[in-house]
């Protein structure tokens, strides 16, 4: 992976959090979006990140961003996180979003096949907008809780992943699986790049 | 019938210069007795400079596009005092039956979550809704119902169309249908068609607004130049596409009319608030600027706590309340900050505006709704937002503003009107409005909806266009009511009905002037602008 130019990098104090560096870490801002056709589990998912929590939503209205941060052992991340509406009539201007993202999460339904179709309009969208090849892309099938309602197979999902050399992972927002490992998977490459 | 006048003895109704005071108690400057006849903008809550929002007193103006309608005289009723300038109508008994015959009202209660939706279309409980509300598009296909399902309805929403077309091919309009108890009426508003269908007594004009509300919702999601683009290139484009995801704003912006008296005045209440701590919040925010920014908002609730907008921009009180909808009835933006393109259609139907909304703490009720023009201004926003909540932290101001949220409104028995149990008041120079809490008898919903009914009865009266009121007085088995309306203000009482219209009226006075001595705290008296 090319070296990330956009991606602000400072060597701050030590920052508060569940691990005691033992050295100077390192502070990196990531920009991450999360696309998806309405009613995936965007917002959930984003819920479960930032504050481990799952609980009712009603649909996003254009974007809602905040920002979270993640200290691992040597690097803290500054995530700020666009939970993007996957209503139609918003269609237009998740551009804004997604322009200059460091990490970009497409999500689907995998109890709702349409949802996984939209998916993949969202990557063909995503390669239009010449994303640089440096952005962590990941495929994320959700409500994996809901296996048996699953309309797209785990191999399907990952088959794609693999075809256009994306991340791949099943998750549930509402059991809180995979979550975490999620996080983790885009952690990885977004310190690995620079 | 019993019907009675009530117009003798009591001398201030029949002031010759033409308002209902007493002429010694006509002044020119904000006196501690305000009358109601004098200059607008003196009456009480009047802001001290420019009002904030445009066409304050646009009942009439947001109208005004549809042609008012000449209606009948409600059946089972008497209209005296032809003078048109006071009525004074007595229905007892009379207006126990006429309540009567309306339908229950549990059946259409709902609550906001679970829409009727999977009702059956055919079914008696679907028939007896008060009032349906449909929205189809001019190739009659469906795109909005308030119960049951579009794809249901499609047939019937094909027969509306058919009826519309019927008529105007005759270079008619037709605007309503009376019959067997119900109203049906037309609103067209190319692209779209919309038709309400209710059993309540709202009359015709009444519910043309409630229809413009509805159509001004759609407009403030899409802009109308987007809707006429989209149905100039596809004639039966299925909307309920685009607005997927939305109708439970349209659901519950209907709730609000049939419960919010705001939407029925054409104003905006406050939350009460010492005026110094209000001015305190305004000029935080008045400070907390940036280019784009046309207007700041702060809610608590459904209440304004204060409005700031760039010079010469004026917000209408329709998309205020629009902005109110989307913000109560969305909770994407508890979870960070929002940021949504919106339409205000009374603004500028053609463009979008961008609102930064936020609360100012998690758990707060505290909203933030600060309106840009430039889309990529997000930061921008954030950052005043930032800015807004350092500075007024550093001011007891903010804990004072957390004060008072514990108690958003009070209690009619500070008036001290023994009789007085509930009232409305609009300024209609500032475009605000007080109002006590529901008292016991008035809290559950059904009774909340129909004194709200009874007010907009009141003011259908008062606002009808063929023979307009100064003022009504109405007695009823379960309680009775004032309306009056004058240059600077509107009001609606409601007495325990045990009062007589006497003791009405001295209530009159002896609220005008509590209102007053409270303007400080119940209005926003010193708008401010960037
Ligand atoms: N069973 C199950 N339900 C989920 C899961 N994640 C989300 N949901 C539910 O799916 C619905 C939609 O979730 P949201 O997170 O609001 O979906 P969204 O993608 O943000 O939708 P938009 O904001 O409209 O784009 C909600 O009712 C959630 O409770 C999950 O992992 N399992
Ligand atoms: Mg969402």
């Amino acid at each position: 992976m090319g070296k990330r130019t956009r991606m602000r990098e400072s060597t701050g104090p030590r920052s508060p959090g569940p691990t005691t560096p033992t050295r100077d870490t390192r502070t990196i801002r990531a920009k991450m979006v999360l696309l998806g056709s309405s009613g995936v589990g965007k917002s959930s998912l984003a819920l479960r990140f930032s504050k481990d929590e799952f609980k009712g939503t009603l649909p996003t209205v254009g974007c809602a961003y905040f920002t979270q941060v993640v200290c691992l052992s040597d690097v803290t991340f500054h995530f700020e996180i666009w939970d993007t509406a996957g209503q139609e009539k918003y269609h237009s201007v998740t551009p804004l979003y997604y322009r200059g993202a460091h990490a970009a999460l497409v999500v689907y339904d995998i109890s709702k096949r349409e949802s996984f179709i939209r998916a993949q309009m969202w990557l063909r969208e995503l390669e239009k907008h010449y994303i640089p090849a440096s952005t962590v892309m990941v495929l994320v099938g959700n409500k994996g809780d809901l296996s048996e309602l699953c309309q797209v197979t785990l191999q399907e999902g990952h088959s794609l992943a693999v075809d256009r050399g994306l991340l791949f992972m099943e998750t549930s927002a509402k059991s809180g699986n995979q979550v975490s490992e999620l996080m983790l998977a885009i952690d990885r490459p977004l310190e690995g790049s620079r | 019938m019993a019907v009675y006048v009530h117009n003798k003895g009591i001398p201030w109704e029949v002031q010759q210069n033409g308002t209902l005071a007493p002429v010694d108690h006509l002044r020119n400057e904000r006196s501690e007795s305000p009358t109601p006849g004098l200059v607008v903008g003196t009456e009480p809550g009047a802001g001290q400079e420019s009002a904030m929002f445009v066409h304050a007193q646009s009942f009439e103006d947001l109208t005004a596009d549809s042609e008012p309608t000449t209606e009948p005289e409600p059946e089972g009723e008497t209209v005296l005092g032809e003078s048109a300038e006071e009525e004074a109508l007595c229905l007892g008994a009379e207006q126990e039956t006429q309540e009567e015959q309306q339908p229950e009202v549990e059946v259409e209660e709902e609550r906001p979550e679970n829409r009727s939706k999977e009702e059956d279309v055919c079914s008696e409980v679907w028939r007896s809704h008060r009032k349906h509300v449909f929205v189809l598009s001019e190739a009659g296909k469906p795109i909005y119902t308030r119960y049951g399902t579009e794809e249901a309805l499609s047939s019937t929403m094909g027969v509306m169309m058919a009826l519309v077309s019927v008529v105007e091919a005759d270079k008619n309009i037709i605007r309503s249908i009376h019959a067997d108890g119900y109203k049906v009426v037309f609103l067209r508003k190319t692209p779209l068609v919309l038709v309400g269908v209710s059993q309540t007594c709202q009359s015709d004009r009444e519910l043309t607004r409630e229809l413009q509300y509805i159509y001004y919702q759609i407009v403030s999601l899409l802009t109308l130049t987007q809707l006429n683009h989209i149905f100039q290139h596809k004639q039966n484009y299925d909307l309920r596409r685009l607005l997927a995801g939305s109708e439970h704003l349209t659901d519950n912006l209907l709730r609000l009319l049939d419960r919010d008296p705001g939407l029925l005045l054409s104003a905006v209440t406050c939350l009460p608030l010492a005026s110094s701590t209000r001015d305190l919040v305004s000029s935080s925010l008045q400070a907390a600027k940036a280019k784009s920014l046309v207007f700041s908002i702060l809610l608590a609730g459904d209440r304004l706590v204060t409005l700031v907008r760039k010079k010469d921009q004026y917000l209408h009180h329709m998309d205020l309340h629009l902005l109110f909808n989307l913000v109560g009835s969305s909770s994407s933006f508890r979870e960070g900050e929002g940021w949504t393109p919106i339409c205000l259609p009374k603004f500028n139907t053609a463009g979008f505006f961008h609102a930064h909304i936020s609360y100012l703490e998690p758990a707060s009720d505290l909203c933030l709704i600060l309106v840009s023009t430039d889309r990529e201004d997000f930061f921008n926003l954030s950052d005043c937002k930032r800015r807004f909540l350092e500075r007024l932290s550093r001011r007891t101001a903010y804990q004072s503003l957390k004060e008072a949220l514990k108690c958003p409104s009070y209690s009619v028995t500070q008036v001290g009107i023994p009789e007085l149990r509930h009232f409305l008041y609009k300024s209609k120079s500032s475009g605000l409005y007080t109002s006590p809490e529901l008292p016991l008898p008035y809290q559950s919903l059904e009774e909340q909806e129909r004194l709200m009914g009874l007010y907009q009865y009141l003011h259908s009266r008062l606002h009808q266009p063929t023979r307009p009121l100064r003022s009504i007085y109405r007695c009823g088995e379960t309680e009775n009511l004032l309306a009056w309306v004058t240059s600077g203000f509107e009001l609606y009482l409601c007495f325990s009905p045990l009062g007589t219209k006497a003791m009405a009226v001295a209530a009159v006075n002896k609220l005008l002037k509590w209102i007053r001595r409270e303007e400080d705290r119940l209005f926003i008296l010193s708008p401010m602008t960037y």
